[in-house]
């Protein structure tokens, strides 16, 4: 037999460029902008695709056994959690009102994000970022799924996340995480990887996950805290392609860095009104508090974000502008939201509670400046008044920001007394934003934003109660009305966690868990 | 001894979410395909309109003419959802892996028959880039059509045809070299050979109807290239020839075919069975590009089968035929 001539091993680069980059081609029967429709509107301009830094270098074999593992692991130990009980080992029932917010307005986004990755991966013409995207897309409906599956055991014990899919789409403050993502789908290609691969994953991530993930650790929600694990090491992965993606873009050609710029100050500034959501989760909804918002956002964007920033200088990117209205709310940000959910807790998803004396007493420490000055006096006023009975729920609908769709809620940069109000006339009507930021927004693109699906203002034209209601018939209740299009079952999805269904039966399973009756 | 286990029971408040509930008739315990599957995605209350597309919503099912009352009733026979797709993935993986090993380890690269062995080159090198262009297709499909239940198993399918490009690469590189696959591509950009089959795939990149896109590539095109490549010329004809161990490099490619031409009739059968239009339209999609694909196979055939190449095709179109027939569409 003859000698078999060893073959030269190819290196790793070489042999993932083989592997992906090789099986690209140049077309000639179909003209490229037939193939790539969507690649030349937002004016970005890409001289090289093959300049692209993969940062992965991951094939499909290599993929697959991975995940795999990991699913392996991730579902054992939910199982495990299931059959145990897990549930009841949280800190208490309050707790699982982060579980709700999760799945209703978190687990569908990332439902969104791998259709966009899908999409954005078939429309670039470079093979590096499209298998990078492809890979990402197929990443966000495995996080999808398991966070629905994770949370599915809770939905059994629980109320409130029945309906996750039906609430997403329809219930008001759910409006607010879903206009930012449908805002980042149906902006072209490039816009969606910076706002969602660069803004969302790579600057924001770490204000949603860590103290998500760490959250549920601390208040015993094994089930949670597993999914976010499980997620973060494909989260390193698209934090990487999110860095990777700016670098790339601002690299190729100087006329892309004011579009760029654009773009980073409004995703930074639309993702943190989303964030709003878990500003109030930090300081009111986790029975034992991982760190307050203040401190996460000093951490996460003023200390980590500044360092970034100031490496993407060199391309001339500058801090979002945003930044310093942001470092004068994070003061009140998580008291005024909560401050508003106490007041509309008849039509969330979940409940709400005043903190009690030790949860005060943490409060300000955390927010010495502004706690005990402009909030706490609210909270005792209220709780003494639910003590008499009368509980506030209120039943006016707010004005909201047509931007960001949260309510008028947030005061004036330097004036926590004072709401701020802002407003632009467009094509004979009038429009409201709650910041200077959200009104930038609008003026740049209003023919975008006068589309927004706004819940107060359908609401009061009708748009929201069930099929075939008639609201002129006597002692109609359009506040049931609203629920039932909700699909939120009032007294049980609603109102005070102290009236909770959550509370009495959790207090009751745990009592059977633990003790000898 | 017997030792009871003891556990607290807790009668849970519900089984499944309600949209399952809806779906399957009761509050029965739901399968993780379903409730990872059923209304995942948005339907209501969409803020704008993408600024690529504004002629369509976000999701929009007029961007196909197949028209649906529901199209969750789209089902995947295979149940895949991310963590079922990716443990079947992984298992098919191991076993490529080893086959792999088997035929390196044994040095049985070098005992293939020379003609063989350039017949394999030749053949299956270019079909790397075909694989690469159903990777966008699918990608496509995934995105812009409607529902879950249809839009999930393209994302599978589209990595999975990138996991085939570079299962063929691995198979160059094994048999050849870095050159052989410069060589290929050549070919593919160049040959005559190769031209239609280029041009098929160019075109189906320019589908803008996603159920269209599906049928074109999915089923039309893989629906030919597979059995013909894979089941006949690789299994059969080289093996007869000396060729086993290139069945064996490409066991993968047959088992995933076989996977998942399952999940094509279903989808086929269920988009015809909705109503006669869809049926009309269905027919209309499959025997043109079935047309156009059995076409631009036949000179790659060729370069394999010699003067056997029309008679192995119009088997092959027959078999296909067939296999659409009794998924309710005739052609």
């Amino acid at each position: 037999m003859d000698m078999q001539v060893a073959k030269k091993k190819l290196g790793l680069k070489e042999r993932y460029a083989v592997m992906t980059r090789g099986l690209d081609w140049t077309p000639s029967y179909q003209k490229m902008e037939d193939i790539y429709p969507y690649i030349a509107y937002e004016g970005i301009k890409i001289h090289d695709w093959d300049k692209w830094e993969d940062p992965f270098r991951l094939t499909m074999d290599a993929y697959w056994k991975y995940q795999a593992e990991k699913e392996r692991k991730l579902y054992a130990i939910i199982d495990a959690f299931n059959q145990n009980n897990g549930h009841l080992n949280v800190t208490d029932a309050r707790y699982v009102n982060t579980v709700k917010l999760f799945i209703s307005g978190i687990s569908p986004l990332e439902y969104v994000a791998h259709r966009g990755f899908a999409h954005a991966g078939r429309a670039f013409p470079g093979p590096g970022p499209r298998v990078a995207c492809l890979m990402q897309s197929l990443d966000e409906i495995r996080h999808a799924q398991t966070q629905v599956h994770a949370i599915s055991n809770y939905n059994k014990y629980y109320n409130g996340m029945h309906d996750f899919h039906h609430m997403h789409d329809r219930v008001w403050f759910l409006s607010v995480p879903k206009s930012f993502f449908d805002d980042a789908i149906t902006a072209g290609p490039f816009e969606f990887m910076v706002s969602i691969g660069f803004s969302f994953e790579y600057v924001l991530t770490n204000l949603l996950f860590v103290p998500f993930v760490s959250g549920a650790a601390y208040n015993g929600d094994m089930g949670t805290m597993t999914f976010g694990f499980s997620a973060q090491s494909d989260e390193a992965r698209h934090m990487t392609l999110g860095l990777e993606v700016i670098k790339f873009i601002l690299e190729q050609d100087p006329a892309n860095v004011p579009i760029v710029q654009r773009w980073i100050d409004k995703w930074t500034w639309r993702g943190y009104r989303v964030l709003t959501l878990v500003a109030m989760m930090m300081d009111y909804m986790l029975p034992k508090r991982t760190m307050s918002w203040k401190e996460a956002w000093e951490v996460y964007f003023e200390e980590n974000g500044g360092a970034l920033f100031k490496d993407l200088a060199r391309y001339g990117i500058t801090m979002p502008k945003c930044a310093e209205q942001i470092a004068l709310e994070k003061d009140h940000l998580s008291h005024q939201a909560w401050s508003t959910f106490y007041n509309y807790a008849a039509a969330a998803n979940f409940h709400t509670w005043m903190p009690d004396e030790d949860e005060m007493a943490w409060l300000s420490s955390k927010y010495p400046e502004s706690f005990d000055k402009h909030y706490r006096p609210r909270y005792e006023f209220w709780r003494e008044q639910a003590a008499k009975g009368n509980r506030f729920y209120n039943k006016t609908l707010p004005m909201l920001c047509q931007t960001c769709q949260i309510p008028m809620l947030f005061t004036e940069p330097g004036d926590p007394t004072k709401i701020c109000y802002r407003e632009v006339d467009y094509k004979g009507d009038k429009y409201h934003f709650c910041s200077d930021h959200c009104k930038e927004i609008f003026e740049h693109e209003p023919e975008k934003y006068v589309q927004a699906w706004l819940p107060v203002h359908q609401i009061y034209q009708g748009n929201c109660f069930p099929e075939g209601t008639d609201p002129t018939v006597e002692g109609f209740d359009p506040l049931a009305a609203v629920l039932k299009y909700y699909n939120l079952e009032h007294g049980r999805d609603n109102l005070d966690f102290d009236i909770s269904e959550d509370k009495k039966n959790f207090a009751e399973w745990r009592g059977q868990a633990t003790k000898n009756i | 001894m017997q030792i009871d286990l003891r556990t607290v029971t807790i009668k849970p408040l519900r089984h499944t979410f309600d949209n399952i509930a809806r779906r399957i008739g009761a509050d029965k315990p739901a399968s993780r395909y379903q409730e990872g599957t059923l209304d995942m995605q948005q339907t209501a209350n969409f803020h704008y309109r993408p600024t690529w597309d504004p002629e369509h919503d976000i999701y929009d099912a007029s961007r196909t003419a197949i028209k649906m009352a529901d199209w969750y009733a789209f089902k995947d026979p295979r149940q895949f959802y991310y963590g079922a797709y990716t443990l079947a993935r992984a298992k098919q993986q191991d076993t490529a892996e080893a086959n792999f090993d088997f035929v390196e380890n044994r040095g049985l690269a070098a005992t293939l028959p020379e003609s063989v062995r350039d017949t394999v080159l030749q053949l299956l090198l270019p079909l790397r880039h075909v694989a690469w262009g159903s990777n966008m297709n699918n990608a496509s499909v995934c995105a812009y059509s409607y529902g879950t239940g249809f839009s999930q198993p393209h994302i599978y399918q589209a990595m999975d045809q990138l996991g085939i490009a570079q299962y063929l690469t691995r198979v160059g590189l094994l048999l050849g070299d870095v050159e052989s696959l410069d060589e290929a591509k050549r070919a593919w950009m160049e040959d005559d050979t190769w031209q239609g089959l280029r041009r098929y795939v160019e075109d189906s990149f320019v589908i803008k109807d996603p159920v269209e896109l599906f049928v074109a590539q999915n089923v039309a095109l893989d629906g030919l290239l597979y059995p013909l490549v894979y089941e006949t010329i690789i299994d059969d004809v080289l093996s007869s020839k000396g060729g086993t161990a290139v069945a064996m490099l490409t066991q993968f490619m047959t088992d995933w075919f076989a996977e998942t031409r399952k999940w094509v009739d279903a989808t086929v059968k269920i988009a015809a069975a909705e109503s006669a239009e869809n049926k009309e339209v269905m027919a209309g999609w499959l025997s043109q590009w079935r047309d156009r694909s059995a076409a631009a196979l036949l000179p790659v055939a060729r370069i394999a089968l010699g003067d056997r190449t029309d008679e192995v095709m119009a088997e092959v179109v027959q078999q296909f035929n067939a296999r659409m027939a009794k998924a309710g569409v005739a052609i």
